[in-house]
C-alpha cells in the first residue's frame, strides 16, 4: 500500500507523536513530582497533590514505554546504539523510575511521617531525575554522540557518561526539567483549589520565563556554535536499511537549512515559544494554559526533529555511522505491520483515556481526600 | 581481566536476576486479576456486600503487587538495549513490533484501567466498575500473550528470514510468528500457572484467617472462589503443561532430551526417567527410575514416534555447524561484491544454518576456517547441562502435582460444606502458598538455560548477543539493581504481611475482625 520511502517517513512522524504524547503526559507526572516536596507543606496538601495524577500517572507512563518499544521496533539500530551506548545514563533514568510505582502506591500505605516524607523525595527523585538525563540525551542528540558501526552492523560506544555532560548538553537537561516543572505547575493549578493552587499558579510565574529564556539562548547557541553534518552520497530511500551504505561530510549547511528551504516549518518554533508564552499569560483559565503548553512542547519537538531530518542519531567520531530515518528502519514488511497495528489502536487507546479521565476529573481538595483516606493515595 | 565472556556471562547474569526478579510480581498480577473480576462479578449479580469487600481488600494485595510489577518490568524493556544491543540490531525487526504490539493492546489497557479499579467506584455504575475491572484483567492476560509469542520465538524462530544486505533477521510472515505453536503453548501454560499463584494465594491466606478463627465468612467465601479457580488452572497448567511445545525446533528437542537426561535414542515409546542423576562427563544418569512408555506419550503423544538423544542431536548439530560455515563463507563473499549466481544459490542453500555456523565465532573470528576439534566443540556447546534442567524441571513437577492435590481437596471438601474443618488442609494451604512461586521460577529456568547456547534458538548465539560494553559498566548495575531490588523486596513484604494480618479490617468499614476486637470479651 505503501512504497518504503512513504512508510518511512510515515513511521518518523508517528515516534514523533509517540515523542509529543509521552513529553505531554509525563511532562505533568514528572513535574509534579519534581514539584510535591515545594508545592505541599503539610501531609494532606501532599495528598491532594499525589492524587491530581494518583489514577492517571501509570497509563502515562506507558507513553515511555510505547516510545522505547516503537524505536526498538521501528530503528532498531537506534534503540541498540542508544540504550548501549549511554549505559550508565540510561540506567540512571530506570533507577530514577523505580521510586514512582512504589512511591505513588505505598506511600499512603503506613501513617509514619518519616515513611511518608521519604517516598515524598522519592517521587521527587524520580520526577526530577527522568527530564533532566532525558534533556541532556537531547542536547547530545543535536552535538552527535561519538559511536560507530563496524562492518557486521554491531554499534561501538566511543565515548564515556562524562562526556554526556557538556556544556550545552547540560543546558538542555535543564529545559528538560523547566519543561516538566512549568507543565506540572499549570495542571496542578487546573485540578487543585487554595493554597496549593495559588502556589502553583506563583510557580508557573516564575517557570514560564525562565523556560523561555533558556530555550530562545539554546536555539541561539545552536544555530551559531554547533555544526550539522550533511549526507553526501546514500543507497537511496528505498533501499535496504544499512547505515554504512553512505558517506557524510561532518561540515554541512547548518541548522537552518530546511527552515530556510521550507519556510513553513518556522511554525514549530513559533508553536514552541507562541504556546509556552501563552500559556504563562494566560492566568485565569488553566485548562486553555494547558492545551496551550500542551502545543508548546509539541512545538519543541517539532523544531528538534525538523532540524534532524533526516538524522536520528549523529556520530562525531565516524559521520558515515550516522543513523538516518531511511538506512536504519525496520524492514518494509515490519514498517507496514506495525503501521495498521498503530492505526487501529492509537484511537482507541485515545478513546478510553479520555474516557477514563472524563471519570476522575474534578477539583483534588482536602476534604475529599480525608473522606477517602483510607481508599485514595 | 575483561575479557569478551565476562560481558555475555555478567549479562546473562544481570538479565537472569532481573527477568526471575521480575517474574515474581507478573504470575500473581495474571491470577489475581481474574480472581478480583470473578469476586466483583458475584457482587454484582448477588449485590452481597462481602463480594465487594472481598473484592477491594484482595485488590489492596493486588496493588501492593502490581508496583513491583511495573517497576521490574520496565527494566526488562531497558535491558535489551542497554546489555543485548546487538540482539537488537539482529532481531529487532521481529521482536520490537512484538513488544510495541504489547505497549499498544496490553500496556495501555491494564494501566489506564488499574487507576479506576481503585479510584473508580464511587464515580461509576456497578456495571461499569465491573467492566474496568474485566479490561484489567484482559490486559494482564493480552501483555502475556505478545511477550510469550516474543519469547515463543526466540525458541522457535519461525516467520522470519536473514537479509545478507540489511545483515540481520527480518519478519516475512506475521500469522507465522503469532501462530508459532511453541509460543501459543507457552502463553496458556504461563497464564494458567499465573492464575493458579493468584489462587494459591487467596487461598493460602484464606486460610490463615479461618484456621484464626476471624472474618470466617468473608474468608469461607475467598476461599471456595480461590479453590474453584484454582483447581481449573492447575488442570490447564498440567494437561496443557508445555512438553507438547518440545517437539517442534531443534533447540526444543535438546531441551526435552535433556530435561528426561535421554542421552540415547531408544526404541519407541520412549520412558520416562523418574528421577536420577545425570553425569555431564560419562554421558550417562545414574540409578535412574525409568517408568515405560510415559515420556514418548508426554513428548509425542504416540507410542510410535522416538524421541531423539542428545549425543544423536548433537551429532546433527555438528553437520548443521558445517553447512552454516559454508553459508557464512558465502555471505562474505556476497558482502564482497561477488554477485555470482553460484554464491547466491549456495548462500540460499544454506542460509538456515547461518546461525549455526556463528557458533563458531566464539572459537575463531573467521568461522571457515575451523577445523574438526573445534566444530565438536561448537557442537558440544549446543547440548546445555543435564543435571541443571534435569532437577529444575522436576521441582517443577513436583510442586505443580503438590499444588493438584491441595486444590483438589479443598474443592472437594468446599463442595460438601466441610472445608473449615478440616485444618491439616488449611494449614498445608498456608505452607504451600510459595510453591507456585518456586514452579514459575523453575520453569522459567528450564525454558531459557536451556535455550543455550542461543539467545535465538539455531540462530542467534548468545555469545554475539551482548553490547560492545566494558564488564566493570555491568558489574555497576548489576550493583545497582541488587541494592534497589533487595529494598523495594523488604519494603513489598513487609506492607504484603501487615496488609495480610490485617484482613479486610483494612477496608475501614466497621464489620470486620479488628474493628470489633475490643467490644469482644
Amino acid at each position: 500500500m505503501f512504497d518504503y520511502e512513504t512508510i518511512r517517513l510515515i513511521w518518523w512522524l508517528f515516534i514523533g507523536v509517540v515523542a509529543i504524547g509521552f513529553a505531554i503526559t509525563e511532562g505533568f507526572d514528572f513535574g509534579i513530582g519534581a514539584l510535591l516536596p515545594f508545592l505541599g507543606r503539610t501531609d494532606l496538601e501532599r495528598r491532594v497533590i499525589i492524587n491530581t495524577v494518583g489514577a492517571t500517572w501509570e497509563g502515562n507512563q506507558v507513553w515511555l514505554i510505547l516510545l522505547g518499544g516503537a524505536i526498538f521496533a521501528i530503528w532498531p539500530p537506534v534503540y541498540a546504539t542508544l540504550f548501549s551506548g549511554l549505559y550508565a545514563a540510561m540506567l540512571l533514568v530506570l533507577f530514577a523510575l523505580f521510586f514512582r510505582p512504589a512511591g505513588f502506591d505505598y506511600r499512603s500505605k503506613l501513617e509514619n511521617p518519616t515513611w511518608r516524607n521519604a517516598w515524598d523525595w522519592g517521587l521527587f527523585v524520580g520526577g526530577a531525575v527522568p527530564p533532566i538525563l532525558l534533556g541532556v540525551l537531547v542536547g547530545n542528540l543535536i552535538l552527535g554522540l561519538p559511536f560507530h558501526l563496524d562492518a557486521d552492523l554491531r554499534s561501538f560506544y566511543d565515548g564515556s557518561f562524562w562526556g554526556l555532560l557538556n556544556p550545552f548538553a547540560l543546558w538542555c537537561g535543564v529545559i528538560g526539567l523547566l519543561t516538566c516543572l512549568f507543565q506540572g505547575a499549570i495542571f496542578l493549578k487546573w485540578r487543585t483549589e487554595g493554597d496549593i493552587q495559588r502556589r502553583a499558579q506563583q510557580a508557573v510565574g516564575i517557570l514560564g520565563p525562565a523556560l523561555l529564556v533558556m530555550l530562545a539562548i539554546a536555539m541561539i547557541w545552536v544555530i551559531a556554535g554547533i555544526g550539522r553534518p550533511e549526507i553526501t552520497t546514500m543507497a537511496g530511500t528505498e533501499a535496504p536499511s544499512n547505515p554504512l551504505h553512505k558517506t557524510v561530510v561532518a561540515a554541512g549547511g547548518g541548522w537552518l537549512q530546511h527552515f530556510a528551504a521550507h519556510p513553513w516549518m518556522f511554525v514549530a518554533p513559533l508553536l514552541a515559544f507562541g504556546g509556552l508564552g501563552a500559556s504563562w499569560l494566560v492566568g485565569r483559565a488553566p485548562g486553555l494554559a494547558f492545551l496551550l503548553s500542551s502545543l508548546g512542547i509539541a512545538g519543541m519537538l517539532l523544531t528538534l526533529g525538523f532540524g534532524l531530518f533526516p538524522f536520528l542519531l549523529i556520530s562525531t567520531t565516524d559521520p558515515n555511522s550516522s543513523l538516518t530515518l531511511w538506512d536504519a528502519s525496520a524492514s518494509h514488511f515490519t514498517l507496514l505491520l506495525s503501521f495498521w497495528i498503530t492505526v487501529v489502536f492509537l484511537p482507541i487507546v485515545l478513546l478510553y483515556t479520555r474516557w477514563v479521565y472524563r471519570v476522575i476529573w474534578g477539583s483534588v481538595t482536602e476534604e475529599k481526600v480525608l473522606q477517602d483516606q483510607h481508599t485514595l493515595y | 581481566m575483561i575479557s569478551g565472556d565476562d560481558v555475555v556471562t555478567l549479562s546473562r547474569l544481570q538479565f537472569g536476576l532481573t527477568a526471575l526478579y521480575h517474574f515474581l510480581f507478573v504470575p500473581l498480577t495474571l491470577g489475581m486479576t481474574f480472581i478480583l473480576a470473578i469476586m466483583e462479578s458475584v457482587y454484582v449479580m448477588t449485590g452481597k456486600e462481602v463480594y465487594r469487600d472481598m473484592t477491594k481488600f484482595w485488590g489492596k494485595l493486588f496493588g501492593i503487587n502490581f508496583a513491583m510489577g511495573v517497576t521490574t518490568g520496565i527494566t526488562l524493556e531497558f535491558q535489551f538495549g542497554t546489555n543485548w544491543a546487538y540482539y537488537s540490531h539482529y532481531v529487532g525487526d521481529i521482536f520490537g513490533p512484538l513488544l510495541a504490539s504489547e505497549g499498544w493492546m496490553a500496556f495501555f489497557l491494564e494501566s489506564t484501567f488499574v487507576g479506576l479499579f481503585f479510584f473508580g467506584w464511587n464515580r461509576l455504575t456497578q456495571v461499569q466498575h465491573l467492566t474496568v475491572t474485566w479490561l484489567l484483567a484482559l490486559g494482564t492476560s493480552l501483555s502475556a500473550l505478545w511477550i510469550l509469542i516474543a519469547n515463543g520465538w526466540m525458541q522457535h524462530p519461525v516467520g522470519a528470514e536473514f537479509n545478507d544486505e540489511t545483515l540481520r533477521m527480518e519478519m516475512k510472515s506475521f500469522a507465522d510468528v503469532f501462530f508459532n505453536p511453541v509460543a501459543q503453548v507457552k502463553f496458556v501454560h504461563t497464564v494458567a500457572a499465573g492464575y493458579v499463584t493468584g489462587s494459591m494465594f487467596v487461598l493460602g491466606v484464606s486460610s490463615w484467617y479461618l484456621l484464626n478463627k476471624r472474618d470466617i465468612g468473608f474468608a469461607r467465601r475467598s476461599f471456595s472462589i480461590a479453590s474453584a479457580f484454582g483447581l481449573a488452572s492447575v488442570l490447564s497448567v498440567i494437561v496443557l503443561g508445555d512438553e507438547s511445545g518440545y517437539t517442534s525446533g531443534e533447540t526444543q528437542k535438546i531441551k526435552l532430551a535433556a530435561i528426561e537426561a535421554e542421552w540415547d535414542t531408544h526404541k519407541p515409546p520412549a520412558s520416562f526417567t523418574l528421577i536420577g542423576f545425570p553425569d555431564q562427563e560419562r554421558e550417562k544418569t545414574d540409578l535412574a527410575i525409568k517408568i515405560p512408555y510415559v515420556l514418548g506419550l508426554i513428548a509425542t503423544r504416540s507410542i510410535d514416534e522416538e524421541v531423539k538423544g542428545l549425543k544423536e542431536l548433537r551429532a546433527e548439530s555438528a553437520v548443521r555447524i558445517r553447512s552454516g560455515m559454508t553459508a557464512y563463507g558465502e555471505l562474505q563473499k556476497l558482502r564482497s561484491g561477488d554477485k555470482s549466481e553460484a554464491t547466491r544459490a549456495s548462500f540460499e542453500k544454506h542460509k538456515a544454518d547461518l546461525g549455526y555456523g556463528l557458533l563458531l565465532k566464539k572459537y575463531t573470528g573467521l568461522v571457515v576456517d575451523a577445523d574438526e576439534a573445534t566444530i565438536q566443540k561448537a557442537a558440544n556447546d549446543t547440548i546445555p547441562r543435564v543435571a541443571a534442567l534435569f532437577w529444575t524441571f522436576r521441582i517443577m513437577i513436583a510442586c505443580g502435582f503438590t499444588m493438584l492435590f491441595i486444590f483438589a481437596m479443598a474443592f472437594y471438601y468446599c463442595a460438601r460444606r466441610v472445608a473449615d474443618q478440616k485444618r491439616w488442609l488449611m494449614k498445608l494451604a498456608v505452607w504451600c502458598i510459595p510453591l507456585p512461586w518456586i514452579a514459575a521460577e523453575t520453569g522459567w529456568f528450564v525454558a531459557e538455560y536451556g535455550r543455550q547456547p542461543w539467545t535465538i534458538s539455531g540462530v542467534l548465539p548468545t555469545y554475539l548477543s551482548v553490547s560492545s560494553i566494558a564488564a566493570s559498566q555491568i558489574w555497576l548495575s548489576i550493583a545497582g539493581f541488587l541494592f534497589f531490588y533487595t529494598v523495594l523486596l523488604v519494603i513489598e513484604l513487609y506492607l504484603m504481611f501487615k496488609y495480610v494480618r490485617l484482613g479486610p479490617s483494612s477496608l475501614h468499614t466497621g464489620r470486620y475482625f479488628l474493628e470489633n476486637r475490643t467490644v469482644k470479651p
